[in-house]
């Protein structure tokens, strides 16, 4: 297949999305023949776009602080002074990785109540996980004979973790974060069912209402949105990985 | 100095030195739905009894806090582990006044960090004990067994969880059979379907980047979006498609989360037994082929075998994933332990999600160990066959 398909139909993907959520009612005739009893075609309890941003903005918020805090929390277990710390924290990833994220969602609420912030704490802790466990396989992983040359060299361990350690890590670490991404995009989709301002709203109105051009709608606008970012984030994972010299990897 | 702090033990004796002195041991509410009032140790249990777990709380502190052996430690997390669980029980009894069926008393957030610290205590040893696959998998069933006889010996009757078990215990087993149908009937599908086609991708090179990226793609979609998309489709071939509703097949229920859990199965199943197969040594093949073994042969004698402990991690994977991603079927009709979580958040009872989502998480978690334990287990016989 031609290099460029794949890129046209990404833009054909992305020029629709943008066109269905920034004037709705053109594509009322498509998802028309779908409702019964003259109900609305159209999610019209509230605009899509601000839906749509709204729900971006909270997985925004909760990957950037699940980057720091796990990146940090990578580093610390990795120096000597945390050391202490390391096989416990690999258990606790694979441990945490078997709470299905609804559950992580739902336990939520009975500590800080409905509404955006469950989803926020859910999203924040549940995408811990994959950036944690993937700096964590980057920073063990450094070639050995690298970081004794930066000793040899006679940088400080600072130094060797800012300009060897971290960016020799940053392709795995970006790849666990496109994970933790779709993981949050898909969690902040239920996190409609505790009260959060996201997309998932019009699915559960759909559902509830027996509207299945809501359920799809709604399906569909998740759904793309979590395919263009999830591409764009392996894009960005195979410009690190040839800046490093090193071979993309598959997937 | 002699004595040497334990760097962990010091972050465990912080949480459980909080939990047992700062924060609440239960909470007792006048009905299911109000808000409650908070109980310490002391408050929630009859005074001798809870002055008795302090001090074995605080000895189980200790030992962590200093640089103790490991069986010491082992000891002192499973005995506070067991205290606390058995405890808990006594002081749901204790708090609900005679007779009031109305009152509830569940496990508040003290007794949850006090669980928390001695559990990542207990994890740590386990760790550094490196138990074998079989080790791992009888110290679960002691787990297991654990919990049953509390279970059974009616000692958390009085907790508000077994509570809502009580009112519902016909439908809870009913969504627990309905949640390990859809779990592992999508995995049988799909390790039925993937594993032919992780072979034919082997086999045929042009084939191998389509279907992976399309079941990439498959994989990102959000469970409730890819859910609510198979809605209108299968709803279409049970309108239209003679016999297809007669199957079960309708457009909302348990076959659009079946079809959407055996889609999402794919992927790690095809890409594994890809990856597997890719990963068989070219010698293995090239003795095969000189002793005069046929393609099919060649496979199921040889590579087949050779590459099974990597199909069987993605095995591992998707049942894990699945017995997460079965509790949203319930958002579509399709029940499961979604049931009980959707419920209790629709009427803010807490008690009624944690009926779901505690038994999700240990099914995920048991399945997690034990898988770990089978992949282990033959990956270490295969390395040691081939060593010999």
């Amino acid at each position: 297949m031609k290099a460029w398909v794949p890129l046209l139909l990404r833009l054909g993907l992305l020029a629709l999305l943008v066109a269905f959520l920034s004037n709705p009612l053109w594509f009322e005739p498509v998802l028309r023949p779908l409702t019964q009893n003259g109900a609305p075609a159209i999610y019209n309890q509230g605009s899509l776009s601000s839906l749509a941003f709204q729900h971006l903005r909270t997985v925004a918020i909760a990957t950037a602080a699940a980057i720091v805090v796990a990146v940090a929390l990578a580093i610390l277990v990795t120096r000597p002074a945390g050391a202490e710390f390391l096989p416990l924290s690999r258990s606790l990833v694979n441990i945490g990785q078997t709470f299905p994220p609804v559950a992580v969602l739902a336990l939520a609420v009975p500590a800080v109540g409905f509404g955006e912030k469950p989803t926020l704490i859910a999203l924040f802790l549940y995408g811990l996980l994959p950036i944690f466990e993937n700096t964590l396989t980057g920073l063990t992983t450094t070639p050995a004979n690298v970081v004794e040359a930066a000793r040899g060299a006679g940088m400080t361990g600072w130094q060797r973790l800012l300009k060897i350690e971290l960016p020799l890590s940053l392709p795995v670490i970006l790849a666990g974060i496109r994970l933790s991404v779709v993981i949050s995009l898909a969690t902040a989709t239920i996190g409609s069912t505790v009260a959060a301002k996201t997309l998932g709203e019009v699915i559960i109105a759909g559902l509830q209402s027996n509207n299945l051009a809501f359920v799809l709608q709604g399906g569909l606008i998740v759904a793309a949105l979590a395919v263009l970012i999830y591409d764009a984030l392996t894009a960005l994972e195979r410009m690190a990985a040839r800046r490093m010299g090193q071979v993309p990897a598959a997937g | 100095m002699g004595i040497r702090f334990d760097k962990l033990g010091v972050v465990i004796a912080a949480i459980a030195g909080y939990g047992a002195f700062l924060a609440p041991f239960a909470t007792f509410r006048a009905n299911r739905i109000v808000a409650g009032e908070p109980r310490s140790v002391l408050e929630a249990l009859p005074s001798p009894v809870g002055l008795v777990l302090l001090a074995i709380l605080v000895a189980a502190g200790l030992v962590a806090l200093f640089r103790t052996p490991l069986a010491a430690r082992l000891g002192a997390s499973a005995l506070a582990l067991a205290v606390l669980a058995l405890l808990i029980g006594n002081a749901g009894a204790y708090l609900t006044p005679e007779g009031n069926t109305f009152a509830r008393v569940s496990p508040a957030s003290g007794f949850w960090l006090l669980i928390f610290a001695f559990t990542l205590l207990l994890a740590d040893v386990l760790t550094r004990l490196q138990l074998s696959p079989a080790g791992r998998v009888v110290l679960l069933g002691m787990a297991a067994a654990a919990i049953w006889l509390l279970l059974a010996s009616g000692q958390w009757d009085s907790l508000s969880i077994l509570k809502e078990y009580a009112n519902r215990a016909d439908s809870f087993w009913n969504e627990a059979t309905r949640h390990v149908q859809l779990a592992l009937g999508s995995l049988a599908a799909a390790v039925l379907v993937g594993i032919p086609l992780g072979i034919l991708c082997h086999r045929v090179e042009a084939l191998r980047a389509g279907v992976l990226n399309v079941l990439n793609i498959v994989q990102t979609i959000p469970s409730i979006a890819l859910f609510g998309i198979l809605i209108a489709p299968l709803g279409w071939v049970a309108a239209n498609i003679p016999g297809a509703s007669a199957l079960g097949i309708r457009g909302i229920g348990a076959a659009p989360a079946f079809v959407a859990l055996f889609l999402y199965s794919l992927l790690p199943v095809v890409a594994n037994t890809v990856v597997g197969l890719a990963g068989v040594p070219r010698a293995a093949n090239d003795a095969a082929r000189g002793m005069g073994m046929t393609g099919a042969q060649r496979l199921w004698g040889v590579e087949f075998p050779l590459a099974f402990p990597v199909v069987l991690t993605g095995i591992r994977i998707v049942l894990v994933q699945n017995i997460g991603l079965a509790t949203i079927a319930a958002l579509i009709g399709g029940g499961g332990f979604g049931v009980f979580v959707f419920q209790g958040v629709g009427q803010t009872a807490m008690d009624l999600v944690l009926l779901g989502a505690v038994p999700t998480v240990a099914l995920a978690f048991a399945a997690a160990i034990i898988l770990d334990a089978v992949v282990e287990h033959v990956a270490t016989r295969r390395s040691t066959t081939v060593a010999a």
